[in-house]
């Protein structure tokens, strides 16, 4: 019996059980929903490894190479209850948004360390790349103005952005752990009722 | 017998012929990205045998000269080199190696090329050409480039030859295989063109697709990985570090040694600081994955589910925390908790939000010496304040030299740290700091703590880490950074091992001072 709630509890813990076709569909939503049209969208692809039929829980992918998170591609199971939803929809928004953040300022650090770069190496009277064709690098010294620079312009940005992830993280961590319990109580009950009707038979 | 341009690739292979089954046997199974060679043979089908180029490593380029000099001299082994690949195709495929023989060999092949004109020995073992195993197939393509021009290379290799790429677990034969990628490059460039090109990164679409593909892990639990990831979370390599400086704490109270208490206090202590690690790892995600320091963590890779290192957190703290609580004294209890705390709900959050978050990281590397003291004695005595200022002043040079060579990632990542926003308060911090550790080293045996022999000791390594923070101070460049960031790797647990050698002793307090028996003595003696 103990067994068997061991059992219970690991599968809590990866949750969902059974997958539904509609995996390719999850990752439609992730790119409708996905405001900034990245050029690398992965696309559902049809090879055997990657979430398909035969798959039984949620998958992580690498890490995306603008926003370096790792989408995943949540499982839908047979008898979904509305928390199961709930949780499942905010996780699947939540990554989205951080995607959609993460790729901003990303790309954003990019294109203003380039442009800092550039503009630099202007004010000195050099060509962005030297003769043999190496581009030119900055003093770490010069460097630290930018970093800061770009601390300083985003810092509104980036205090709302953690005030968001905290909440988020939070909230699907307690519908999570509300699902779990949700499924012991559930397997528990089932037994019960199992052992009662076995013992009145 | 074999169609004309085997005959060129054996002889390309040379004139060993074990090197030459080799070379279709070695595969280049890095999923890392441009880093690849891929071989493969169809014995089934047309058996022409062709090398695609990878990505290699110049200091091997010398191996494959004094390879090339070796297949002039000794062209008339070709035929028999060709004999071996045709008698290789028609093995039985009951006979072919396991991948683990093969990297096997591999291995051997490398280490008997170490030097430059080592003649290989013969292998008896049959060359191996596909390997399966369950659904990580391995397959190896041998592409013959007609010429290096890269922009031909692309025109040359076929879609259906493309091979998807080993799992990440044999990552770590990357550097042999590179070896052997580079002697067949230069190899085969006798016979398409006569000069010696740098490797190209060739990889279609579809291949990259298909590595990526590989990459999707199910996100489940794998049990047998759980030890490595609760190391992973608790940062155990730090947590242990936490527990030597709350040991050290603890040996440093003038109270008599309690082995039992001493171990239930460090396990304590350990479980508390573990629970601040994986809470501080579960707020992170997005920000650790953007990271290149710590973007291998668990919860970034989804080793685990956040409830589960929620989970984890509290199985450890609640534990610990009663622990400390109640078994050692409620003092250091609240410490410990007080500690969880400020890590998790103080630190943590500052980081991103002002510089003030070092000064409350220093707290808190400061406060496991503190309990250690406490859970010795029961009370925070004056030398639970020095040892916990010795830890305090420690941090500044430690994490002022960490934090300066991650200054991209910290201010892209949106963390708020002096090395990015203020360097120059940055250095001169670290300096104050290593400064003061003399200033307390001088303290303890005012305080009561040591003997006076600790500062004289200490003066040699404490000015050695203030010489190097005053370098640091003036140059300000990774390489001083990064000498300070190391030196306080061992500064610390020297400092704290001298102070322990020069505890003061502990007199008993039944026995009278030695001076008031002497005096007791000479007066009992004296005529009255």
């Amino acid at each position: 019996m103990a067994s068997k709630t061991t059992a219970a509890a690991w599968r809590i813990f990866s949750p969902f059980t059974l997958h539904s076709p509609c995996s390719i569909s999850a990752l439609n939503i992730r790119q409708c929903s996905s405001k900034l049209a990245t050029k690398q969208d992965i696309t559902p692809k049809r090879s055997p490894f990657r979430p398909a039929v035969s798959s039984t829980h949620d998958w992580i992918g690498p890490p995306n190479p603008l926003s370096n998170l790792r989408p995943i591609v949540y499982h839908i199971p047979e008898n979904e209850s509305d928390l199961q939803k709930r949780l499942r929809h905010l996780r699947q928004e939540t990554e989205d948004w951080n995607h959609d953040f993460w790729t901003k300022q990303n790309f954003s650090f990019t294109k203003e360390k380039e442009e800092f770069i550039i503009s630099q190496l202007k004010a000195e009277g050099l060509t962005p790349r030297d003769e043999e064709g190496r581009r030119r690098s900055l003093d770490s010294e010069v460097m630290a103005v930018f970093y800061k620079g770009f601390l300083d312009t985003n810092r509104v940005r980036h205090w709302s952005y953690n005030n968001e992830w905290y909440r988020r993280n939070f909230t699907i961590t307690m519908l999570m752990a509300r699902v779990a319990l949700r499924n012991i109580w559930r397997t528990v009950t089932k037994r019960n009722n199992k052992n009662n009707s076995t013992s009145t038979t | 017998m074999y169609p004309s341009n085997w005959g060129k690739v054996g002889c390309i292979r040379g004139p060993h012929s074990e090197e030459s089954r080799l070379f279709f046997k070695l595969g280049q199974p890095s999923f890392g990205g441009s880093d690849v060679t891929r071989l493969r043979m169809h014995p089934s089908k047309d058996a022409t045998p062709e090398l695609r180029h990878g990505h290699a490593l110049s200091s091997t380029g010398l191996v494959g000269l004094s390879v090339k000099q070796k297949l002039v001299l000794n062209v008339p082994q070709c035929n028999q080199s060709a004999r071996n690949l045709i008698q290789l195709h028609r093995r039985d495929p009951s006979n072919w190696l396991t991948y683990q023989h093969l990297i096997f060999l591999k291995r051997q092949y490398v280490i008997k090329n170490s030097e430059l004109h080592q003649r290989a020995i013969p292998k008896q073992a049959p060359a191996l050409t596909i390997v399966n195993e369950r659904e990580d197939t391995i397959e190896r393509q041998v592409q013959r480039i007609p010429t290096i021009d890269p922009a031909d290379r692309h025109t040359v290799s076929q879609p259906e030859d493309v091979n998807s790429e080993a799992q990440p677990g044999i990552s770590t034969l990357k550097p042999v295989t590179e070896d052997a990628a580079e002697q067949r490059d230069s190899v085969s460039g006798t016979v398409g063109t006569s000069h010696e090109t740098p490797h190209v990164h060739v990889e279609t679409d579809k291949a990259k697709e298909e590595r990526l593909d590989r990459q999707w892990k199910q996100l489940k639990v794998i049990v047998a990985d759980l030890p490595d990831v609760y190391a992973k979370l608790a940062k155990i390599k730090l947590t242990a570090l936490v527990v030597t400086s709350a040991a050290a704490g603890f040996a440093m109270a003038p109270v008599p040694f309690d082995p039992l208490l001493f171990f239930v206090s460090s396990l304590g202590i350990g479980l508390a600081s573990c629970t601040a690690n994986t809470i501080n790892q579960y707020f992170e995600v997005p920000f650790d994955s953007n990271m290149n320091r710590t973007k291998n963590r668990p919860l970034v890779r989804g080793q685990i589910s956040p409830l589960h290192a929620v989970s984890f957190a509290l199985a450890c703290g609640i534990p610990g925390v009663a622990m400390l609580t109640l078994a050692v004294n409620p003092l250091t209890g609240f410490l410990g908790a007080l500690n969880i705390f400020l890590y998790t709900c103080c630190y943590t959050p500052l980081k991103r939000l002002s510089i003030t978050n070092t000064w409350v990281g220093a707290v808190v590397g400061a406060l496991p010496p503190v309990m250690g003291w406490t859970a010795a004695t029961g009370c925070l005595g004056q030398g639970a304040l020095l040892m916990g200022g010795f830890l305090y002043c420690w941090q500044f040079p430690h994490f002022n030299a960490l934090s300066w060579n991650l200054r991209e990632d910290y201010s892209r990542g949106g963390y708020r740290m002096m090395s990015v926003t203020h360097p120059s308060m940055c250095k001169r911090v670290a300096l104050r700091h290593s400064l003061g550790l003399i200033g307390l080293s001088t303290l303890a045996p005012v305080l009561d703590v040591t003997t006076w022999t600790f500062p004289i000791i200490s003066l040699p390594i404490n000015l050695y880490i203030s010489y190097l923070a005053f370098r640091f101070y003036r140059e300000g460049d990774r390489g001083s950074a990064r000498k300070l960031f190391f030196c306080s790797l061992w500064h610390l647990p020297m400092l704290l091992l001298l102070a322990f050698t020069c505890k003061k002793p502990r007199r008993d307090p039944e026995e009278p001072p030695p001076a008031a028996s002497l005096a007791l003595a000479l007066q009992s003696s004296l005529p009255s």
